[in-house]
């Protein structure tokens, strides 16, 4: 990935066309102006995935190693248990494959086509969080530069990792006694299951969810997440094909 | 101490899965964009996988002292209610977080 010679491409139509007053300094400070913000709303979760790095007997600089290369927050407080517990890669590899599975619906309406360059695309898809999605795909974010857009996602990057390492660095500060913190996690999943129900206010959906789960600890505890998950996938597909026929049928 | 090599490769897996799913797709862009199976599913699948982690986590924890039961029952209520209420997710974790730390550390210094 040459990145210098990617730089001096010519700009692509779309950038040229951009709103005409601003150049590239003020499209990097509005970048990272929108990206400070999403950032500081991110902190405390950074900082409680420092401290649990270090509480759960890691290192202090695998927590920024962690945050700059996996950057998917959920998958990063999954991965301290897993890594902690010495998870085999297929078992990482699978719930890193489910818990980031959404990440595939954000192709359809992320701005890559502003995002000129393979190595600057390479970079824009691997910084595609939750955030930077949710920041650069509505429309009030239509003519948005490449500049402006990378900025963003270097920015909650940056941020992220700065606060993870200070969450590890004030772990260490926590006396031992203090315990139950990675209860953060859990939090965290509960309010994120409470906000994807309200995309679609099925009562079915989280009922099917947790009968997949019991029954995946009843099967087997240790294999759980790839149990859980697959039989609700499965269970999906069922219903999917069902609905299909049922539509055929009436059609 | 685990194995620098492992941790090293674990993390590489992760990432690199989690960039394949990231980019991948706009490769294959115009027909996922007419996928009816793709949109059913990105409509359906968060809320389930959402609630097995959570059910995952709470059972790690509870595995492991089966007293933490009560503190995280208690504390997974005061999340989920002051979610529901005031809908801000940093206060519904951190007020959670905090109900949890105290009761499990004071659980923890009466034996």
């Amino acid at each position: 990935m040459d990145l210098g010679n990617v730089a001096d491409m010519p700009e692509p139509a779309a950038v040229v066309t951009d709103s005409a007053a601003s150049g590239r300094p003020a499209e990097v400070a509005a970048g990272r102006r929108t990206g400070l913000l999403a950032s500081t709303a991110l902190m405390p979760l950074g900082l409680a995935l420092g401290v649990l790095v270090v509480h759960s007997g890691l290192d202090w600089w695998w927590a920024p190693a962690i945050a700059a290369l996996i950057l998917a927050g959920s998958l990063e407080f999954l991965m301290v248990g897993l890594l902690a517990a010495a998870a085999p890669f297929a078992q990482i590899a699978v719930t890193a494959l489910l818990v980031n599975f959404r990440h595939v619906f954000y192709a359809l309406s992320f701005p890559l086509h502003r995002v000129g360059g393979y190595g600057w695309k390479a970079y824009s898809t691997f910084a595609l969080t939750d955030e930077a999605y949710a920041l650069t795909a509505p429309a009030e974010s239509e003519g948005w530069s490449r500049a402006r857009i990378l900025t963003v996602q270097a920015t909650i990057q940056v941020s992220w990792v700065a606060s993870v390492t200070l969450g590890a660095g004030l772990g260490a500060l926590i006396p031992p006694w203090v315990v139950g913190l990675e209860f953060a996690v859990t939090a965290l999943f509960a309010v994120l299951t409470i906000e994807a129900y309200r995309v679609r206010a099925s009562i079915p959906l989280p009922i099917l969810g947790l009968v997949c789960a019991l029954a995946g600890l009843l099967i087997s505890p240790a294999n759980m997440l790839l149990i859980g998950m697959s039989l609700f996938v499965v269970a999906l597909l069922a219903s999917y094909g069902l609905a299909g026929r049922r539509r055929a049928s009436r059609g | 101490m685990a194995d620098p090599r492992y941790l090293l490769t674990g993390i590489l897996v992760a990432g690199a899965v989690t960039w394949a799913l990231r980019a991948v797709p706009f490769a294959l862009l115009a027909p996922l964009r007419d996928s009816v199976l793709v949109t059913y599913l990105g409509e359906r699948m968060p809320v389930g996988i959402m609630l097995i982690l959570a059910v995952y986590t709470v059972h790690g924890v509870v595995a492991e002292d089966w007293r933490s039961l009560g503190p995280t029952c208690l504390a997974l209520a005061v999340t989920v209610g002051l979610h529901l209420w005031r809908r801000n997710l940093l206060l519904s974790i951190f007020a959670g977080t905090v109900v949890n730390v105290v009761l499990q550390s004071l659980l923890v210094a009466r034996t």
